[in-house]
């Protein structure tokens, strides 16, 4: 075929035979790489692939996120599920179908042209015939290229499975066991790594003789400062973990810590380099209108902590992760024990929610570690609530500046965008490195690699640093520092969430100082018929939010951002009330995330993203302490509850002829942006530092 | 377990049937429910009694379960997630989380649905300002809330009602 572009993920796994088998008794397979975090994606992609075949999403069984089966997809992650891997379904099973249909001419012999498929039926001229399309295709051969034969249906043709379709995985997450922390095979043991305070702790002594004869303790070792505790229960293993964390004498690296987060992050080494650059940006002068934020590192506080099972038997390594990069956590596995990948599988398995990287890749790092000391034993590792807040990744803290221009009739010249944060991206296999945790003890240590962060477009610390709007001259910077203590990689949004909130916060200070309506200013720089259509509908379907507004209490806001300026495009209006704290009363969303697969999927990550971004943006903050993560409980670090959340509606505009976007990650900063225009419309002040919590918001009114 | 009673003859009313428990007095009622009888349900959150994962009802009341011993629930009345779907027919909870699709990751969701159901089961018409203060100590990560105040909502008005009949 010509004239279609080729999906991404065609082209590491380019035959039809690699995304789809059909077998005996009628059964259709995919086989993806992406893998179910909670998200819905393998719902999504069912119905993709049962659209092309005229098939029911029930008739097709996924295959997901496997070494030994799937395409290798790279990470789950950047909200590309459908985009990428549902495009990369779609054309394969169009490209089977058209085969299907040529060899169902010959039997039938009909004009091609003349048949289509429904219900696993193919039809002539829209009648039934007495052929299955699963029966022919059970003896054809698919190790064909998928671009020979791709011929995608058109919108017409999609979403014949229902739009809402219920999500095929919820029942059992919500009443069932499928979580790896329910895992219990025959024989299978308990195991965990002590974990020590900080990175770049060593373990001076523990008593492992006393640790190994615990209550229930069936084994224990050390290798460098790593110790492995195995033990034959869950309550065993914890008792004897938390017995030996608080008896070992750990050496933590110093490093002395004073004043605020913004301080930190201005203080540490790095160098600035440009990334993007058009005309010419002036220096900063008495006209420059600035705005500059931050935010706290934070948590990604899955509910359930990390978990992995793994078993070592006759030199093979196999283990289960709710990872997001099975082959790439196998990668990094491998070059760390020393492995060939040839001796490692690894199959995708349900964990609690997950919003970036996480510490599911270091759990089974630990797990594997743990099984080479039990062989022929499955070992279950599941982290404390401690490890997690403490030992996996945390999202960067950052700081961005924005500096702008205006020329006398209120219009935007130039932009100057300055981006300080650790890097976003420190995932296993990037670039070579392991980045597992556990591996940096070991006596042969794998150090953690000094991430160059993901560059633009798509962006790491400097995601959607860009603006999205008209602006001549522009220059965006980005200065990663790599001297803190403390351990970070991707998070949701990654950049995205304050780099957006700066840019909003300073079109906001512009339109106050020109005396335009926020919303008017944004659209006088827009061109994109897409942004503005989202800004426009929100403002007309949110126009109850912006009426009776009591003065200096109730405030009102936009925030607007198109999600890498690739994705989705988001248009956000937050209601709010300012008494002790901000409390967030109504949220109106307008999102356009091209064509929608599945409505309610939508929606649901929509929504999901919403409660999120204000979580983050309200309350959530990583305390620091010297070297150390001083968050230990969710005492520490408050998230959203049920008596905050806001009334939230969202509307979709659904184009059908356009590709899908994806939209899990597109909330994080038009919520946060919405929410610090609001506090701006209800106090005539911006409070710039993340969480906008009251003591933030007093000592900004106070300055 | 050197440093553990054993449980001599224990009995506890799970999902409305006796049960004897050979677990151990000092061992959270969670690790007997998921280790030693075998359901799986109730999940582990945190283990400190702060994140409502766990929760379970205990003679009508909605508790974690994670940071509570077996001996204090010595001949007491207790239901799991697996009340809910329990041979017959589902409970109206049951229903209204599928119908609303009231979840993204699921993990929190067993503990949500039973302190919902302990304040249904004595206010099935709760108000939704009600639903929130049951569920208040129940964290949810994936930002489900507002499909789960529905859903709870929706349950409520089924018993009601049921009730009413």
């Amino acid at each position: 075929m010509t004239g279609l572009s080729i999906p991404l993920p065609l082209k590491a796994a380019p035959y039809i035979s690699d995304w789809i088998r059909f077998g005996p008794g009628r059964t259709v397979e995919i086989l993806t790489g992406r893998v179910e975090l909670g998200q819905g994606n393998l719902t999504a992609l069912a119905q993709m692939t049962a659209d092309e075949l005229g098939l029911a999403p029930d008739d097709i069984g996924i295959i997901s996120g496997n070494t030994a089966l799937t395409p290798n997809e790279g990470y789950t992650a950047g909200s590309m599920s459908v985009s990428m891997g549902g495009m990369a379904l779609r054309f394969a099973a169009s490209a089977a179908r058209v085969l299907i249909l040529r060899e169902a001419s010959l039997k039938l012999n009909a004009v091609y042209r003349s048949l289509s498929v429904r219900g696993g039926g193919v039809l002539e001229n829209g009648r039934q015939t007495d052929l299955d399309l699963r029966d022919i295709a059970v003896d054809l051969d698919f190790a064909v290229p998928v671009m020979d034969y791709a011929a995608p249906l058109g919108p017409e043709w999609h979403k014949l499975s229902s739009p809402t379709l219920p999500r095929r995985d919820l029942p059992d997450r919500i009443f069932g066991t499928p979580f790896i922390h329910d895992f219990a095979p025959d024989g299978m043991v308990h195991g965990r790594i002590l974990h020590p305070p900080a990175l770049g702790t060593v373990l001076r002594s523990l008593d492992l003789k006393a640790l190994a004869a615990r209550p229930g303790v069936i084994d224990v070792f050390r290798d460098g400062s790593v110790v492995g505790i195995l033990a034959e229960s869950f309550a065993a293993v914890t008792a004897a973990t938390d017995w030996a964390a608080n008896r070992t004498d750990w050496s933590v690296p110093d490093f002395p810590q004073s004043g605020s987060l913004r301080d930190l992050l201005a203080r540490a080494a790095g160098v600035e380099t440009v990334v993007h650059e058009t005309g010419e940006v002036p220096d900063k002068d008495a006209n420059a209108v600035e705005v500059t934020a931050s935010r706290a590192y934070l948590s990604h506080g899955a509910i359930g902590p990390s978990a992995a099972m793994a078993v070592w038997r006759g030199g093979r390594l196999r283990i289960w992760s709710h990872s997001q990069g099975v082959f790439q956590l196998r990668n990094a596995v491998a070059r760390v024990l020393g492995l060939d990948i040839g001796d490692i599988s690894i199959e995708h398995a349900p964990g609690a929610g997950c919003y970036g990287h996480n510490g599911a890749d270091d759990a089974a790092f630990d797990a594997a570690l743990l099984a080479r000391h039990a062989p022929g034993k499955p070992v279950k590792v599941i982290w404390s609530r401690l490890d997690e807040f403490r030992v996996a990744p945390l999202g960067a803290a950052m700081m961005t500046s924005a500096r702008a221009h205006l020329d006398e009739t209120g219009t935007l010249t130039s932009a100057d965008v300055l981006v300080t944060s650790p890097p976003h991206a420190n995932r296993p296999d990037m670039a070579g490195a392991a980045n597992l945790v556990t591996a940096t003890r070991l006596s042969s240590p794998v150090p953690l690699a000094q991430s160059a962060d993901l560059p633009l477009p798509q962006g790491g610390a400097d995601r959607n640093a860009v603006p999205a709007y008209t602006i001549p001259n522009l220059r965006v910077a980005k200065k990663l520092v790599h001297d803190l203590p403390y351990r970070t990689s991707s998070l949701r949004g990654l950049g995205a969430h304050l780099n957006i909130f700066t840019i909003e916060m300073l079109m906001e200070k512009c339109a106050a100082m020109t005396g335009e309506d926020p919303a008017a200013f944004r659209l006088r720089h827009l061109e994109d018929p897409r942004a503005r259509a989202a800004i426009e509908a929100v403002m007309s379907e949110g126009k109850a939010l912006r009426e009776d507004l009591e003065p200096g209490t109730e405030g009102c806001g936009l925030g607007f951002g198109r999600y890498k300026n690739a994705g989705a495009y988001a248009a956000v209006l937050a209601r709010i009330k300012v008494d002790e704290s901000v409390s967030v009363s109504h949220v109106h969303a307008v999102v356009d995330t091209g064509e929608v697969v599945n409505r309610d999927g939508a929606l649901n990550q929509i929504e999901g993203g919403i409660l999120q971004a204000m979580s983050w943006t309200l309350k959530e903050e990583v305390k620091l302490a010297g070297p150390l993560v001083a968050t230990e409980t969710w005492l520490d670090y408050p998230i959203l509850k049920f008596s905050e959340v806001p009334e939230v509606s969202v509307s979709l505009i659904d184009r059908p002829d356009v590709p899908p976007l994806g939209c899990a990650e597109a909330m994080q900063g038009p919520v946060a942006a919405a929410i610090g225009s609001a506090l701006f419309n209800a106090l005539g002040i911006q409070v710039c530092d993340l969480p906008l919590t009251r003591d933030r918001i007093m000592a900004a009114a106070l300055a | 377990m050197a440093d553990q009673q054993g449980t001599d003859g224990m009995t506890i009313t799970l999902n409305g049937r006796q049960t004897a428990v050979s677990g151990h007095d000092s061992l959270p009622l969670l690790h007997v429910l998921r280790e030693v009888l075998g359901l799986k349900g109730t999940r582990f959150g945190c283990g400190q009694g702060t994140c409502g994962a766990c929760t379970v009802i205990v003679d009508g009341q909605a508790v974690t379960s994670c940071d509570l011993p077996l001996e204090a629930v010595r001949g007491r009345r207790i239901e799991t997630v697996e009340c809910l779907t329990a041979a017959g027919a589902a409970h109206p909870l049951a229903e209204a989380v599928l119908a609303c699709q009231a979840a993204q990751c699921g993990y929190c969701l067993p503990g949500i649905l039973m302190a919902a159901k302990a304040l249904l089961d004595r206010e099935p018409d709760a108000s939704d300002a009600r639903i929130r203060e049951a569920l208040d100590d129940n964290l949810c990560r994936c930002g489900a809330h507002l499909r789960i105040l529905r859903a709870v909502r929706l349950a409520g008005e089924t018993m009601t009602a049921a009730k009413d009949r």
